[in-house]
């Protein structure tokens, strides 16, 4: 009851000093915004990736040659050659890993092609049929190529929709031969425009039988990964050990610190993303925070101000029976229904930046970026507001209900 | 009824190592339902006696009694309520609160009462009936005269019934036609319902309105007398 007056009181002491009530927030309205919009771009990008990575399917477990990566120097020891048949061989005997469904070998690099006077440096992709499943791609004109072709070293392509406009601009691609790497190929698929992905952009690849990118284009013998499916997502973790297992016995390895190969997995990618992308939030959101601190101290700095302005307010005030509680509540209470005011201004701001800004990005990268409505953050803001305005009004409203009556009286 | 008790009351401003001795003992009684005029030139700590009548300030020395008790038995709390319950105060420039209308200023004092809210509007229609403003109830301090803002002022004084009001020089900003209608309500509201009543003025003519008079030159009671031919202003107001 009491403090309802307060409240009362604190909000038409601000009524009558709007434009200065609008500036003074203006610091937090900007820090708050600041912060809806980073967390919602944040959680939007979080969610695109996420997409992404769950695209690739969750019982999909890609076998990497090297060590881990720990830190950025390792990055260089990861194209090693510790992938070979023989490692296939092993992973196909049941007997070994019971749970695995498919198993596909891949190589991969960059190669320029060429048709009549045209060149193009597609990514080549040695693979198996497998692979327009697993990546859930199919031809818009062709076929892909079949387990025979795979065994025998057959020269044909599956090109990408930007492949075949480099090349061929109008001209029909289908049936013709392109060369990749001093060996002609039979165009025997063109790709739909898939638009971008984030980690493979079909678009730009050429895909070959991995037997005859081996002999004929990387002229290598070893695999950049071989991709392992298991029979459900249940089994995921058993198959990992699994693999683990027999590609350790077919490198005779005995010590797993030695291994020349790991594991990634839909689940190690999203966790990656997510810890990535919240480390990302969390920081931009603290230099957002700061922003909150320095507007509140530009409302310590005006309430100051007006606490001298209204001196003579506060005598009189004080002369009709206000105690000094009365005036400590009445500022205190205008700093706080001040920036929680900036910070739903802030909310409301923060959120039709990013949802206008998830518009323009939908549009432009032709992604599926969803507007995310930050709950937590618009929550975690009002709250920041609120003690903001408790901390910095504390002082002004310190000095104000610290004024003596008379002194007030006498200011002119 | 003794209401005010003043024995040597001292009052000495340090003001950055200037001392102003402003009241330099003085003593007086004041019984209930007086009605007393303050008179000397400026400066003479007019101002500063009724800061310490109306426990606006603490005397520096002396012994000051108000209704039985002295004001060293209150904290600063217990000064707020009786200011808020047995005083009432009008000054010299209104003091009303910008952009607050008639009734929202005279509801300033029951913010601070502990009255239910319920009560406010009719007391503070009641008040403002008194100072015959119910025509400028909704209307903002701005758009008032200064006679009908000192009216309001007053209303303000009087919403709590308090036992005393004190009015610190009431009429200096109003021209002699308001300034006769503000004392007018003055002396009607101390006749008609007793309020004690306290008012400063450097004029002979208002403070002879009043039923005695004390003269003060440099912080000393020089003359403290009954006024013989009391003058009235009551044609004035209705
Ligand atoms: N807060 C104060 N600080 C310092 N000196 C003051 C203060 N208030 C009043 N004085 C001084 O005390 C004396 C009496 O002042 P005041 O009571 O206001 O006189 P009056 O109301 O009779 O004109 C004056 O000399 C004035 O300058
Ligand atoms: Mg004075």
């Amino acid at each position: 009851m009491v403090f309802r007056r307060a409240l009362g009181t604190s909000w038409k002491g601000l009524n009558t000093h709007r434009t200065r009530s609008a500036l003074t927030i203006l610091g937090i309205v900007i820090g708050v915004t600041a912060i809806i919009l980073i967390v919602s771009l944040g959680e939007g990008a979080q969610a695109l990736i996420l997409g992404e990575v769950q695209s690739i399917g969750a019982k999909t477990i890609a076998v990497v040659p090297g060590r881990e990566p720990k830190g950025p120097s390792d990055f260089l020891s990861t194209f090693t050659d510790s992938l070979k048949q023989k490692d296939i061989d092993a992973l196909s005997r049941t007997t070994n890993a019971p749970h695995i469904s498919r198993i596909m070998p891949i190589v991969f690099g960059s190669q320029s092609a060429s048709y009549g006077g045209e060149t193009y440096r597609p990514t080549i992709y040695g693979a198996t049929p497998l692979f327009a499943d697993i990546y859930n791609i199919a031809p818009v004109e062709g076929r892909i190529f079949n387990d025979d072709e795979v065994r025998g070293y057959a020269d044909v392509v599956i090109i990408g929709n930007k492949v075949a406009e480099e090349l061929f601009g109008n001209e029909e691609a289908l049936g013709k031969r392109i060369r990749i790497k001093e060996k002609s190929f039979r165009v025997i698929g063109v790709l739909g425009a898939a638009g971008q992905s984030l980690f493979l952009n079909f678009d730009t690849a050429a895909i070959v039988p991995y037997t005859t990118a081996q002999q004929y284009i990387f002229g290598i013998k070893y695999f950049h990964r071989i991709v392992v499916e298991a029979d459900t997502e249940a089994n995921v973790p058993a198959t990992i050990e699994d693999v683990k297992a027999t590609l350790r016995a077919s490198h005779g390895i005995d010590n797993p610190e030695k291994d020349d190969f790991f594991l990634e997995t839909q689940a190690d990618a999203m966790e990656t993303v997510g810890t990535i992308t919240n480390v990302l939030t969390l920081f931009l959101a603290a230099v957002a925070a700061i922003s909150l601190v320095v507007g509140g101290v530009g409302i310590m700095n005006i309430m100051l101000v007006s606490v001298t302005e209204r001196t003579r307010e506060i005598g009189l005030r004080k002369a009709v029976g206000a105690k000094d509680t009365d005036i400590m509540l009445q500022f205190l209470l205008e700093a706080v229904i001040l920036t929680v005011l900036g910070g739903l201004a802030g909310i409301m701001l923060g959120a039709f930046f990013s949802f206008l800004i998830s518009l323009v990005l939908g549009r432009t990268l032709a992604v599926n970026w969803e507007f995310v409505f930050p709950f937590g953050a618009a929550a975690l803001g009002i709250a920041v507001a609120a003690v903001v305005g408790l901390v910095f009004g504390l002082y002004p409203a310190r000095v104000a209900s610290k004024k003596s009556p008379i002194e007030a009286l006498r200011y002119e | 009824m003794v209401l005010i008790e003043a024995r040597d009351l001292e009052k000495t401003y340090w003001d950055d190592g200037v001392v102003t001795p402003a009241l330099r003992g003085v003593s007086f009684d004041i019984k209930k339902g007086e009605f007393v005029a303050i008179m000397g030139p400026s400066g003479s700590g007019k101002s500063t006696l009724l800061h310490l009548l109306g426990f606006l300030d603490r005397p520096t020395s002396g012994l000051y009694r108000f209704d039985g008790r002295a004001i060293d038995e209150h904290s600063d709390h217990d000064l707020a309520e009786v200011r808020n319950r047995k005083m009432g105060f009008v000054f010299q420039t209104f003091n009303l609160l910008p952009r607050a209308t008639t009734l929202e200023n005279v509801k300033l004092p029951l913010l601070y009462s502990g009255i239910p809210e319920k009560k406010w509007n009719h007391m503070a229609e009641e008040a403002i009936e008194a100072v015959g403003l119910t025509h400028r109830l909704h209307h903002e301090s701005s758009q008032l005269s200064g006679g009908e803002r000192q009216r309001v002022a007053i209303a303000r004084a009087l919403v709590l019934t308090p036992e005393i009001i004190f009015a610190d020089e009431p009429t200096g900003n109003l021209d002699s036609k308001s300034g006769q209608a503000v004392m007018s309500i003055l002396e009607k509201l101390n006749r008609t319902r007793g309020h004690t009543i306290v008012l400063i003025t450097h004029e002979t003519y208002t403070a002879e309105q009043a039923e005695r008079i004390l003269h003060l030159m440099d912080g000393e009671l020089v003359k403290d007398e009954k006024v013989k031919a009391r003058r009235t202003s009551d044609h004035f107001i209705k």
